[in-house]
């Protein structure tokens, strides 16, 4: 029985996607059932493939400087369609100012570059148990 | 073959001295490897294969089989040329940036693209939102390519475009902007990437599919070879597939595997060999584990210098060379403690000076956060500029051949390369292997082998899982500020209006036409509708139409 349904995507226009192939490959180890969506996905495409898959949670990897437009949208769209249950993290270069910004939009958890596999494992454990978050800024 | 006294003199002081001092005081891991996750021995001896076969093997710098370089004098002779890679928001501040860079002694261009550029979209196309001008200049139409140039004379510098599926309308636009400068094409120097192949690969930023996109590449060799000749006229580039977490050798074998396509794409469209061969240039990453970089690249050359002249029967000695770009690695910067990245670009730059590149790229220290702001820039530069005048190292040629550990390196990364290149011959080439999805896989595992040991401390990285602060860095990043697609989409409506919309309609109905016909050049076309100022999105937007988009397939 998974311990859990997760999609990661990568939205705008970034091929980037070592860390969203990684992080894909930890948490399948860890237990998760995890469904990525490939490279230059718009937010309508991933919050429908979410909606579709059934999915808990959404990792959304960016590293080329468009995550504050992008992600909002995507969790515009969540609430948009009654999914806002289907919880956001996020993760690439994001710039530390911005963290908060995410924050307050809803993102649940930034990983920035260096996080360590554990503590991104630990932290999808913790969401898709629902509990609060004890250092938002993981 | 190590001589017999060594072997047995080695074998006597690993029995004795080893075995006392290890008992004493154990080595501080049981397996040393690098960091390709290649094992390293405690200790490496002379091969007297290195004298007996040095003609073969190593050679004379400028000569076959270049292991120890394409020049014949190489850095006595000419540095290499510093080439910082650079590119933001709009046109007027990207040439902002170059000409700074010029005054501050780099000698080369090198343009980095937005991603709507890269993928061939117009700045006002709904894909684009968040993404104009981020990771490079917005470009839609020759008018920006215009003032990306204003002042620089395009007859005096040479200059490197990352541009790929689009490449050819972004060389086209490149000549019709030296045109307006009076510089005719056939004095244009520089380079266009226009490796496809690595963006199904790696990068992501491909349009079509692969048969068509290599139409595309033969295409603009056959132009450049009688219209543009001193045009590098692709950079067939291994950087891109270590940054997705290649090893040392997988970067070596993908990228010449992918060199065998274009190669062979290009002889069955009928071009010689010789004719375009000595344009194709490479381009790979330097990363940190010093000697192992040296000995690939060196390995990288001799390999490809065997299989111009073995596989292809090439005869031009310049066919055969193969001339490279470095970068430093993007992916080994760390965004915890930055200023350590001063050090690690900088033994990467060294990787890449005594591995004997034509042209170098330092990253900056603050890149694993954002774009470099310029101070970050011009350390980075500087750091070129030390290695290049007070290091000594370009005093002599090849200085680490002979080393017993690197040329034994350089072996071993030329055979298991090759053996790679075999096993994708045996896939049916690198197209079939690229649709299987064996060579992302490859390079995905040995990601997560490479992630999974820094998780597991297996692999010190400084600042990241050992020697860690708690302060957060202090730094000044450089922003693009998202009002650039609103200034971008202003100036595109402008050159819309000024435009003569007739020519624009018959130059796009006239490349329709020639992408339907695959006996036809399509840089004559691209030309004519650039020059008419018919945009990027529109021009492909027509070969789209023609061709076809390429989606890529997840397990």
């Amino acid at each position: 029985m998974p311990k859990g349904r997760i999609l990661i995507a990568k939205p705008g226009l970034d091929g980037h996607d070592r860390g969203a192939k990684y992080v894909a490959h930890l948490l399948r180890d860890a237990g998760y059932e995890v469904i990525y969506t490939g490279i230059r996905k718009t937010p309508e495409q991933i919050v429908s493939a979410a909606i579709q898959e059934d999915v808990q949670l959404i990792g959304l990897s960016l590293l080329s400087g468009a995550h504050n437009v992008l992600f909002e949208r995507v969790l515009a769209l969540l609430a948009e369609k009654d999914a806002d249950d289907i919880l956001v993290f996020g993760g690439g270069t994001i710039p530390s100012k911005d963290i908060p910004k995410l924050e307050a939009m809803g993102v649940q958890a930034i990983f920035t570059p260096g996080t360590s596999g554990e503590s991104i494992v630990q932290t999808v454990s913790r969401l898709l148990q629902n509990e609060p978050s004890p250092n938002p800024h993981e | 073959m190590i001589p017999e006294h060594l072997r047995k003199a080695a074998q006597a002081w690993t029995d004795g001295a080893v075995r006392r001092a290890t008992s004493k005081s154990p080595e501080r891991s049981e397996g040393f490897v690098t960091a390709s996750d290649r094992p390293v021995e405690r200790l490496y001896l002379p091969d007297e294969e290195q004298i007996v076969k040095y003609p073969e093997k190593l050679g004379f710098p400028g000569e076959y089989p270049f292991t120890r370089g394409v020049q014949t004098t190489m850095y006595r002779g000419r540095l290499w040329t510093m080439r910082q890679y650079a590119g933001f928001s709009t046109a007027e501040e990207s040439n902002e940036r170059y000409r700074y860079l010029l005054d501050q002694g780099s000698t080369g261009l090198s343009v980095a693209f937005d991603l709507p550029t890269q993928i061939g979209l117009d700045s006002d196309d709904e894909r684009c939102i968040g993404e104009v001008g981020k990771v490079g200049v917005a470009i839609d139409t020759l008018d920006d390519m215009e003032r990306l140039f204003e002042g620089i004379p395009l007859g005096q510098v040479s200059t490197s475009m990352t541009i790929n599926a689009p490449a050819a309308v972004l060389l086209a636009m490149y000549i019709a902007a030296a045109e307006k400068q009076g510089v005719s094409k056939e004095k244009l120097a520089g380079t266009i990437q226009n490796d496809v192949l690595k963006e199904y690969i790696a990068r992501g930023t491909y349009i079509f599919p692969p048969q068509p996109s290599l139409r595309i590449v033969s295409d603009i060799f056959a132009y450049c070879t009688r219209e543009v000749p001193r045009w590098n006229t692709i950079s067939i580039s291994g950087y891109h597939i270590r940054e997705a977490g290649a090893t040392a050798v997988q970067e070596v074998a993908f990228t010449l595997a992918d060199a065998i396509c274009y190669i062979e794409t290009a002889l069955s469209a009928g071009l010689p060999i010789d004719q375009f061969a000595p344009r194709l240039t490479f381009f790979f990453a330097a990363h940190t584990d010093l000697l192992e970089e040296v000995a690939k690249f060196r390995a990288a050359r001799r390999l490809y210098a065997k299989l111009m002249k073995e596989r292809f029967g090439a005869q031009d000695p310049r066919s055969m060379m193969l001339r490279f770009h470095t970068q430093t690695g993007g992916v080994t910067l760390t965004a915890q403690q930055p200023d350590n990245n001063i050090v690690r670009v900088a033994l990467q730059a060294l990787a890449a000076v005594l591995g004997g590149t034509q042209s170098l790229h330092t990253n900056s220290k603050d890149e694993a956060l954002a774009l470099p702001t310029q101070d970050a820039v011009t350390v980075a530069l500087r750091t070129q500029q030390v290695i290049a005048y007070e290091s000594g190292v370009t005093n002599t040629i090849d200085p680490l051949a002979g080393s017993f550990f690197v040329e034994k390196l350089t072996d071993q990364i030329e055979e298991e390369a090759r053996a790679y290149i075999d096993e994708i011959d045996r896939m049916g080439g690198v197209v079939r292997a690229i649709e299987a999805g064996y060579v992302q896989h490859e390079i995905e595992e040995a990601a997560y082998v490479f992630g999974r040991s820094i998780d597991d401390k297996r692999r010190v990285i400084v600042g990241v899982n050992e020697f860690t602060s708690e302060v957060e860095p202090d730094i000044d990043l450089f922003e693009v500020s998202e009002e650039v697609r609103a200034r971008q989409i202003e100036k595109l409506n402008r050159v819309r209006e000024r435009r003569n919309q007739g020519a624009v309609s018959e130059a796009l109905k006239c490349l329709l036409e020639a992408a339907g016909n695959a006996d036809t050049n399509l840089m004559p076309p691209i030309l004519a509708a650039v020059q008419a100022y018919a945009s990027i999105g529109e021009i492909c937007g027509v070969l789209r139409q023609a061709f076809g988009e390429y989606e890529e397939h997840y397990g």
